[in-house]
């Protein structure tokens, strides 16, 4: 047992900071630390630099463009986008259907889609939730029918992130209604501008635009979109939503966030004092630490132990970063908030500029409201205790 | 990055985990709780032939030159069986202040009788006032013609009444609460006016009051510098502290295992109580809880081997606090989920609850830590 990080593997950390630094462009990283709107068009950009490099899909098989590092370098890779910070690659495409495609798509669709995903030639969304399919997924609704050499799709998605960039979707359809709930479902792609597909954007308590619905009206998409076998597309999603689960505690971006809790801390001042010096406080902070150097350390077991449960299958212990993960992100903004105080009032209709009262309160309140969703999605804290109770504890 | 045992460390924990799966059960626990002095003998005697009891000494001393790991692997195994033999104050307390402090004169004498299982010891440290602070000494020991002289109290001294050795922290110089001016003396158990108050603990251990009137010692029972020990004594504390997040992740992962069996046996509303999803919830919090635990008792043993003493007292701290709030969160939940039957003595679970208690009070509990975290600066 050893838990100090290599020489090679301090190197190649060092290598990535690197980057970082005469990469991102100063202007992309304090949008990212302000919490402030990244355009589509800087993070194509950033994006395209990370492909250039050879990293924008580093956890894919080398034969399509991984980079074949360890567990611990794509650990220490994304750690570091996360901690600089820079947007960390997209994840519906990189992370989601790039995957899919390599491990159960046909070589047309691989040889033509995974280049456009790493290069984002292609920006992809989910397509995965119905208004009345969330945590139950598999009662989903919108139907695939085949004619001809066409599937005509018809019913709605909802929870569509960045649907309104997104040229391509990737969609659990259902196409054999007298299937049971989980057969029946197949895997599909759909191209955004077809026609009968309608944006509707959806409004977020913190103000924002970040999800959708997506309506499809007899939709029509070539036979040869869909992945893998027909009707076996639950089978897909869940190795989908398993590689999404690895890396979704995010302990790069609460690093980040505690190193900007301990400046502000240190400019703000209450009762003729920095707030730093509030013995409450700091220990809020510090309780804060342990927890997040607790859950790095277990993140760090679960990447050493990748692969032992055979190829594709996700140990079920990610499960427990995902509950603790959303708990440290959701803890530390409300640190922020509590910072900022009465300055979190202000409420800024165009968050691209700055003209908030009180410059660094910025986008503090917002990011507060947004991050109650990382407790609810890629499976909610209480599904994932599911999974736990499950196949962790045999009950 | 490596998380796995070595080969020869897995031996180890098959070894112990051997011993005790044959040797200590509840039942049979129940039995050794009633032979003199609240352990037996016989269990001692085989972790000496084990080895057990040498395992942090080196080879030259007739250990067997185990490090900060193996004294893991051993310490979650006897908190898995709760063990109530001294282990902690002999071999982790005792051993280390020989090994870090002690004299070749002293290690000659003592360590060849710890690991052959001849003599166990007591650390005399807390005081009435004292609480958490390890400075906070008012046990004097004053030089005279031919050594020194010990008067004092010490309190809740483990394995006080049967140890062959006390390890006494004193004050040579100073004031009360001084940074310097500390030592750590050997004094044999039996010297004149020592005087002991015995009784057992919440956790079916035994401590002893131990009163110092005129005690008289000679220079060969002070370890290391007798007028600045306080290094010496934050560094095999922590090592202790260390030791007991082991103990305590192995009590957790009993109480886990113990309480999910449960769960699936027990019957209410004609189904086992494990199918309810509020009670599935409570289990799946305890293992968050208990791996969030692992990690950071993995994390205070690798610092038993950071060079800067600041950097490895806060990752102590840091893992004394989150086996606290794990611990007490998995131990009162063992009790919730079990019911009535969680609150009788005849259960084992509600006696892991109170080993987890007592740690969390040991060597500063999260409080008196996350204080010296938020006070020392940054972990992250």
């Amino acid at each position: 047992m050893d838990l100090a990080f290599t020489k090679e593997e301090q190197g190649f950390r060092e290598e990535v900071r690197k980057f970082l630094r005469s990469n991102v462009w100063p202007e992309l990283r304090r949008k990212m630390v302000e919490g402030r709107h990244v355009s589509k068009e800087d993070m194509v950009a950033w994006w395209r630099i990370l492909n250039e490099q050879g990293w924008a899909v580093s956890h894919w098989p080398k034969k399509y463009g991984g980079t074949g590092w360890s567990p611990v370098q794509h650990y220490i890779f994304r750690e570091e986008i996360q901690m600089y910070p820079a947007p960390t690659p997209l994840a519906f495409g990189v992370g989601m259907v790039g995957p899919v495609i390599y491990t159960f798509g046909s070589e047309a669709q691989k040889r033509y889609y995974l280049p456009r995903i790493a290069n984002v030639d292609d920006w992809w969304c989910q397509g995965f939730s119905e208004p009345g399919a969330g945590s139950d997924l598999a009662s989903l609704k919108m139907k695939a029918e085949r004619k001809g050499n066409k599937w005509i799709i018809s019913g709605q998605k909802t929870w569509t992130t960045l649907a309104q960039y997104a040229d391509m979707i990737f969609c659990l359809c259902r196409t054999d209604p007298t299937a049971k709930k989980q057969s029946g479902i197949s895997f599909i792609l759909v191209d955004m501008r077809s026609k009968g597909i309608t944006v509707r954007p959806i409004q977020t308590i913190d103000g924002g635009h970040e999800v959708n619905e997506v309506f499809f009206d007899d939709v029509e998409a070539p036979v040869e979109n869909l992945v893998g076998e027909e009707n076996k597309g639950w089978e897909y999603a869940k190795f989908l939503l398993g590689n999404e689960r690895t890396g979704i505690a995010r302990v790069g971006v609460s690093k980040e966030r505690i190193r900007r809790i301990r400046k502000l801390a240190s400019k703000i001042g209450s009762s003729g004092r920095p707030l730093i010096e509030d013995p409450a406080l700091r220990e809020k902070l510090a309780a804060c630490e342990v927890e997040l150097k607790a859950l790095e350390l277990t993140q760090l077991r679960v990447v050493a132990n990748e692969g032992r449960h055979g190829k594709g299958v996700p140990d079920p212990a990610s499960s427990m970063l995902k509950i603790k993960g959303s708990e440290i992100q959701q803890t530390t903004t409300e640190l922020l908030m509590e910072l900022i105080g009465p300055f979190a009032a202000p409420y800024d209709e165009h968050p691209e500029s700055s003209c908030e009262t009180i410059d660094f309160a910025a986008q503090i309140a917002p990011s507060y409201f947004n991050n109650r969703k990382v407790s609810i999605y890629g499976g909610s804290d209480e599904i994932q205790r599911n999974i736990i109770t499950r196949a962790v504890l045999g009950l | 990055m490596d998380f796995e045992l070595s080969e020869e460390q897995r031996l180890l924990k098959e070894s112990i985990d051997g011993l005790l799966g044959n040797a200590y059960d509840f039942e049979q626990r129940k039995k050794y709780i009633k032979e003199k002095g609240g352990w037996s003998r016989g269990i001692w005697s085989r972790l000496a032939e084990q080895g057990l009891l040498g395992l942090p000494f080196a080879d030259t001393e007739g250990g067997f030159g185990g490090g900060a790991v193996e004294t893991l692997i051993v310490m979650e195994a006897l908190g898995r069986a709760l063990v109530l033999e001294p282990y902690l104050p002999t071999v982790v307390i005792g051993g280390g202040f020989l090994r870090q402090g002690g004299s070749t004169e002293q290690k000659a004498v003592h360590i060849p009788s710890i690991i052959h299982g001849r003599s166990t010891f007591a650390f005399a440290q807390l005081e009435k006032h004292s609480r958490y602070d390890l400075n906070d000494v008012a046990t004097s020991a004053k030089r005279n013609a031919d050594g020194w002289i010990i008067d004092g109290e010490k309190f809740v001294v483990v394995n006080g009444a049967n140890a062959d050795v006390l390890i006494v922290t004193v004050r040579t110089k100073g004031a009360q609460r001084d940074q310097t001016g500390l030592g750590v003396f050997l004094v044999p158990s039996t010297a004149d006016g020592i005087s002991k108050k015995s009784y057992p603990t919440q956790d079916g251990l035994h401590a002893a009051d131990v009163t110092f009137k005129g005690v008289e010692v000679g220079d060969e029972a002070v370890i290391g510098d007798p007028e600045d020990a306080l290094p010496l004594i934050e560094r095999v504390v922590d090592d202790a502290r260390t030791a007991l997040c082991a103990e305590a992740v192995g009590l957790m992962d009993e109480s886990l295992k113990t309480t999910v069996e449960y769960m699936k046996t027990r019957k209410q509303f004609g189904v086992p109580i494990g199918s309810f999803q509020s009670l599935q919830h409570r289990a799946a919090d305890m293992f968050v809880a208990l791996e969030q635990a692992r990690s950071m008792s993995m994390f205070a043993t690798m610092a038993a081997s950071f060079d800067d003493n600041t950097e490895r007292a806060m990752a102590v701290a840091a893992a004394k606090v989150q086996i606290g709030r794990s611990g007490k969160f998995i131990g009162q939940q063992s009790i919730q989920l079990h019911g009535g039957i969680g609150m009788t003595m005849e259960a084992k679970i509600g006696h892991y609850f109170k080993r987890l208690t007592m740690i969390e009070n040991t060597f500063g509990n999260s409080g008196y830590h996350l204080r010296r975290i938020s006070e020392g600066g940054a972990l992250i």
